[in-house]
């Protein structure tokens, strides 16, 4: 049982890049404690990327479940998130220290990268979201909605996903 | 404790509305802690990216890790990570017992169907405004235009030397400059 924090806390002490890249680390350690099949595994992966909630604690409480319930999953979500928590604390006084230190300025650069960081992800998130007419429309009114109203981006996700409901099922 | 609870139920939001991942939890995030709680100027809020994707681990974990201590410290730390952790456990732990077969089920293939094009939209949202808080002079305008086509052509460049390399192209510019801080802000 203690095995499943250990093997999480590795993976969240490890990767660096968010869940996509875990999803490699995770595999191999899962596979190779015997806990899920290959098959299993990617069916696992690929609910947790449709699931709301980021894609490492998704994937975490789900093979945790799967291999020993409820507790299970408690302690592999635990041990995902217990490296942030040390590595957190540590990168906020590090930061704090740059930001007082005559090289502060490097703050809004770094903040411009950052700016061009998502607008290249748009770029990739467009090829592969965005494949028809139909899906165009949502993109565009969201952004229209996101751009002229004060609407939360949360009723915009939900009034989209009901689009889609419609859309799909009753519709196209 | 009131302020507990905002930590809490912001980041229970940001893990509940984060479909598809990574960027996806950036629209939810800058509504509510940039525009509402105004925890953070648009600037913070590029740093506290930077920082939590320049780290291992889970980045909305990291975020909301961050933003606890920033605000409460070790109690918001929990307050973050309980917040933001379990909106996941509780879908991941329904869908586990009783409905392995989602993947399956057509109304929610859908539903995410209609989500994912809005999320980008929403995320390009995000880099626009950012973009045009941050950039505030032609190095910075330089410095844009320069990464943006190298992240995009090279999709395999990790985005901590995105950050490495504009941190320190901004303190060499700086430096020639020959400026103090203040000036060049």
């Amino acid at each position: 049982m203690l095995n499943i924090f250990i093997t999480f806390f590795k993976i969240g002490a490890l990767t660096f890049g968010g869940g996509y890249a875990m999803i490699p680390l995770m595999q191999n350690e899962i596979i190779a404690q015997g806990w899920l099949n290959q098959a299993e595994f990617l069916n696992i992966i690929a609910i947790s990327e449709m699931t709301p909630g980021p894609i490492a604690i998704n994937s975490a409480t789900f093979v945790g479940y799967q291999y020993a319930g409820i507790p299970g999953a408690a302690l592999a979500t635990l041990g995902v998130v217990a490296p942030s928590i040390i590595i957190m604390v540590i990168f906020a006084k590090l930061l704090a220290k740059l930001k007082a230190s005559k090289y502060g300025i490097a703050l809004q650069g770094i903040g411009v990268g950052v700016a061009a960081l998502i607008a290249a992800a748009v770029f990739g998130l467009i090829k592969s979201s965005i494949t028809n007419w139909a899906e165009a429309a949502i993109a565009v009114t969201a952004l229209v909605l996101a751009i002229k109203t004060k609407l939360s981006p949360i009723i915009i996700i939900l009034a989209s996903g009901f689009v889609g409901v419609v859309l799909y099922g009753y519709i196209l | 404790m009131q302020l507990l609870w905002q930590i809490f139920s912001s980041f229970f939001k940001i893990g509940a509305f984060t479909i598809g991942g990574g960027y996806a939890m950036l629209p939810v995030m800058q509504r509510d802690l940039v525009d509402r709680l105004k925890w953070l100027d648009e600037q913070e809020f590029m740093e506290t990216i930077a920082v939590t994707q320049s780290a291992p681990g889970a980045i909305a974990v990291n975020t909301a890790i961050f933003i606890g201590n920033r605000m409460a410290g070790l109690p918001g730390v929990v307050a973050g990570a309980l917040g933001v952790v379990l909106p996941s456990f509780i879908i991941i732990l329904s869908i586990a017992i009783f409905f392995q077969n989602i993947l399956t089920w057509q109304p929610a293939i859908n539903f995410f169907a209609g989500v994912r094009p809005a999320v980008v939209a929403l995320i390009a949202h995000v880099a626009w405004k950012m973009g045009r808080k941050l950039i505030t002079g032609k190095f910075y305008l330089a410095l844009f235009a320069v990464a943006l086509p190298i992240i995009v052509l090279v999709p395999e460049i990790h985005p901590v030397w995105v950050i490495f390399g504009s941190g320190i192209a901004t303190i060499v510019w700086a430096a020639y400059q020959g400026r103090s801080q203040k000036e060049v802000e």
